[in-house]
């Protein structure tokens, strides 16, 4: 019975999309207010209905209802509870109902928060927004319903994928749908100042609260996504340059651009056309993601199943929303005046560099994620683009964005001066080289570009701090005034100093674990040493412990530093017997310093006996990674909390020069 | 001007959406590789000697040429378990008899080149496989992996994995003895 009402509750959420794509849009273009003001009830409404019909799905779930063939696919009695909620997004079906919750989310945020924005500019992106949930409610009801019931149902379920039963997992994908999805009302806001045809600074406004609160859970999400491969996959490593993993990063690479673009579009009314495009292809690139993972197109760990009609269906989805939008954006972009004037050396040239560089690198991530499709297209051959690809043409682009990052917030509006800026930064510059110097006479392994690199990762982090400690007077006032003044800046304000700050700490991380890396495969038994990074590790044995849908192999071994003994790990081979499939559970200890990683896995053959194959793992610093993305969140979260992106519209002193377009 | 760049979004969208319709095809999948070739012929490539390394490079027609089975090895210098394979190869080699190959899999030459020096060179012939285009062609599903080739050319076996456990040892060993006993008799 519950299933059938959450399917009623879907096709019910569809009716109400339908009403919303239609009725406030032709109220905006009237003028009729009850017409417009409709699209905050239906956005509700929505909310309500896919709210519904995914508590349906998850209640299924939990009171292990077999007879509907997603449970019975995806879930198991015996499995934990966590995991029986989980399971609910870890389906395609499931997850696409996720995916259209949380755009429904979004829908009823700008409905109940969105006070400040005009009644018509907030009726048109409604309705836009009712187009894209139509299209994935239809998709859902048509191709991949959830609720599908199943005759005679099976005495037991399937189980989940066990590598996806992890508390990583359970959090991640949340999150980053939120992220995800949540560029959804970013690309609603632009469509929708299209049709109007009018972009403003009040318009930047209205929309960067929406773009910082979806990168804050993008970049949450991506972070406990690597977290969660690193820590469960077993694989020794946080990011991969997977597929999947691109069409992820990609949105968060355009989304940063976005987040800095639409400051200047707000302070100064430029770069509104790129501003527009940015929000389009933002969303365009978190489509582009649905597609690969449920398409098929591209070999990845993350795909789905596959189902060709999906594909095709969710190719037109994207042709309409994407080709659609982009066509609209080409008819009215160059009738979008410019703003005012700037000098190159100018906050607003510092931005349009970190624009330029963020949209180069994503371009070149999407360019690497595709060329295996391209290649096979054109000569036949598979190939396959791996981290060398990325490691080459990637991080040299992201380098010089560290570069201009540490000079960036200094710029001032319109024209900077140079000479000053340089005056005041010299000491960090000089800082950072003897750091990177001292630290190449240290490190002798790794390659030049790591120290360079770790250099610029700590003249972004000098410079971030210089720049925060001129706005108080740190250390120039009395303590006291430094404090007040540090009450006195604006949040957003330290979000930036936090955030640019946490970006610095993770180049820390990615340098440490990815060039200093230290790793050993082998043989062992009980009684096999092995030594890395100053450890000595002996594999002292290894028993049979039962969990409870598994069956695990736990190793015990002895870690000693300088004779002295440090810990024992206790890495895990699981074995489940429903799902058919083993998982690696690493052991890990966890130091600022790095991290000391131990997996074993099959015993190297059936009658070799108590022969595993054991993988050591030192990775220096990759702690930092997780830190700086905790600070990189949190300093959204500080610039969120801003009370200026809550009130209206900014009012100015004075109305901009115009000038000749700067764009 | 302005006119044709706001244009230019549309268009790279258009033409990676044709890729896509193309990719959608029922018939492909990403995911296939060549069958594996065991008692199929050794599939058809050809790659130049590692720069560096003073073995030649190997193509199709060297396997035939041996005239006695051959083991053609895939290993690469990144790869970890090639290290502990390495010395059981290198051993088997000289007291087995028969002649090994490698095939270089997507590798930096001068890595390959330090690699060996550091741990000796058991190859007779050497393929450079920097695209990883002789790999797909093998149908390897990773590094390190080995086939036996007869004396006419024929895969006979294939092992995944590194050629390390006495198992593994045994099997190798056995396939060898079968490959000779079946050259010699016919």
């Amino acid at each position: 019975m519950i299933p059938e009402l959450g399917q009623f509750a879907l096709a019910l959420a569809m009716a109400i999309a339908l009403v919303q794509s239609v009725v406030p849009m032709i109220g905006a273009a009237r003028g009729n207010l009850v017409w417009m003001r409709s699209a905050q009830s239906t956005a509700l409404g929505q909310l309500l209905f896919v709210g519904v019909a995914f508590g349906a799905l998850m209640w299924a779930f939990v009171v292990s209802d077999f007879t509907v063939v997603n449970v019975a696919e995806n879930s198991n009695s015996l499995k934990p509870m966590l995991f029986k909620v989980a399971a609910t997004w870890g389906s395609h079906e499931g997850s696409l109902l996720l995916w259209t919750l949380i755009l429904t989310l979004f829908g009823a945020g700008v409905a109940m928060f969105g006070s400040n924005i005009p009644h018509a500019l907030r009726a048109r992106t409604l309705a836009v927004q009712a187009w894209i949930s139509l299209g994935f409610l239809s998709f859902m009801l048509f191709t991949s319903n959830p609720f599908l019931r199943i005759s005679p149902p099976p005495v037991d379920g399937n189980d989940l994928n066990p590598l996806l039963q992890d508390v990583g997992l359970a959090m991640h994908p949340p999150l980053l749908y939120i992220g995800y999805v949540g560029f959804s009302i970013v690309f609603s806001f632009a469509v929708a100042a299209l049709i109007e045809g009018r972009v403003d600074a009040a318009w930047a406004r209205w929309v960067r609260p929406w773009t910082l609160a979806a990168w804050v859970s993008l970049t949450a999400g991506l972070a406990l996504g690597s977290w969660w491969a690193y820590y469960e996959l077993g694989w020794g490593g946080w990011w991969f340059w997977d597929p999947v993993e691109n069409v992820a990063f990609m949105p968060w690479l355009l989304g940063t651009a976005l987040l800095h673009s639409a400051i200047v579009t707000e302070k100064r009314g430029a770069f509104k056309s790129w501003t527009i495009l940015l929000a389009i292809l933002t969303f365009s690139l978190s489509l582009l993601g649905t597609f690969i993972v449920r398409s098929g197109l591209l070999t990845s760990v993350h795909a789905f199943a596959v189902d060709p009609e999906r594909g095709i269906y969710i190719l037109a989805l994207l042709g309409v929303s994407i080709g659609g939008s982009l066509t609209l954006f080409a008819a009215r972009a160059p009738s979008m005046e410019g703003g005012g004037l700037f000098a190159p050396v100018s906050r607003e040239g510092g931005l349009l560099i970190n624009n330029l560089l963020l949209a180069t690198a994503c371009g070149t991530v999407l360019f690497g994620t595709l060329y295996p499709l391209f290649l096979e297209a054109v000569t036949g051959d598979k190939i396959s683009v791996g981290p060398p690809f990325f490691n080459a043409s990637f991080v040299p682009i992201m380098m010089p964005l560290l570069l201009v990052m540490g000079f960036g917030p200094f710029l001032t509006w319109k024209r900077a001066d140079l000479r000053g800026i340089s005056q005041r930064l010299w000491m960090v510059a000089a800082v950072a080289a003897v750091a990177a110097l001292v630290l190449w006479y240290l490190v002798t392994k790794g390659p030049v570009l790591a120290i360079l690199a770790f250099g610029l990762g700590i003249w972004l982090f000098l410079a971030t701090l210089q720049d925060w400690g001129a706005r108080i007077k740190l250390f120039r006032a009395p303590f006291s005034e430094s404090l007040r003044r540090a009450r006195n800046l604006p949040r957003a304000s330290h979000g930036m100093t936090m955030a640019h700050l946490g970006l610095a700490v993770c180049i820390f991380g990615f340098v440490g674990s990815s060039a200093w890396k230290e790793e050993i495969v082998t043989f062992a038994e009980p009684g096999t040493e092995v030594q890395i990074a100053g450890f000595d590790i002996r594999f002292a044995k290894v028993e049979s412990v039962p969990g409870p849908n598994y069956t695990a192999f736990r190793a015990t071994l002895v870690v000693n530093r300088a004779g002295a003994f440090v810990q024992n790990l206790y890495p895990e081979r699981r074995i489940y017997p429903v799902a058919q499939s083993t998982t690696t559970e690493s052991s890990i200890r966890h130091t600022l310093a790095g991290d000391l990683y131990a997996a074993i896995s099959e015993p190297a053959a059936e009658t070799a006996g108590d022969v595993w194959t054991l993988r050591v793992i030192y990775e220096p610093l990759v702690n930092f990674i997780w830190l700086g993305s905790f600070m990189l969140v949190l300093g959204g979260a500080l610039s969120l909390s801003d009370r200026r992106l809550r009130v209206g519209a900014p009012r100015r002193a004075k109305m901009p020069e115009m000038a000749q377009p700067a764009e | 001007m302005q006119r044709v760049l706001v244009m230019l979004p549309v268009a790279v969208v258009i033409v990676i959406g044709g890729f896509f319709l193309w990719g959608l095809n029922p018939d492909r999948d990403p995911n296939a590789i060549p069958s594996a070739l065991v008692s199929h012929p050794a599939p058809a490539f050809e790659l130049d000697a590692v720069d560096g390394v003073d073995v030649p490079g190997l193509k199709t027609a060297d396997l035939a040429a041996a005239g006695e089975p051959v083991l053609v090895n895939v290993f690469a210098s990144w790869c970890v378990p090639c290290r502990a394979e390495h010395k059981v190869l290198t051993r088997l080699a000289a007291s087995e008899g028969f002649p090994l190959f490698g095939i270089n899999y997507k590798d930096k030459p001068e890595a390959a080149r330090d690699w060996l020096n550091e741990l000796g060179n058991p190859y007779q012939r050497i393929g450079s496989d920097l695209s990883g285009r002789a790999g797909i062609e093998w149908g390897i599903s990773g590094v390190p992996e080995s086939f036996l080739v007869n004396a006419e050319g024929t895969v006979v076996w294939r092992y995944v994995g590194p050629i390390a456990s006495a198992q593994a040892q045994d099997e190798l060993r056995d396939a060898l003895a079968a490959a000779r006993a079946a050259g010699a008799g016919s």
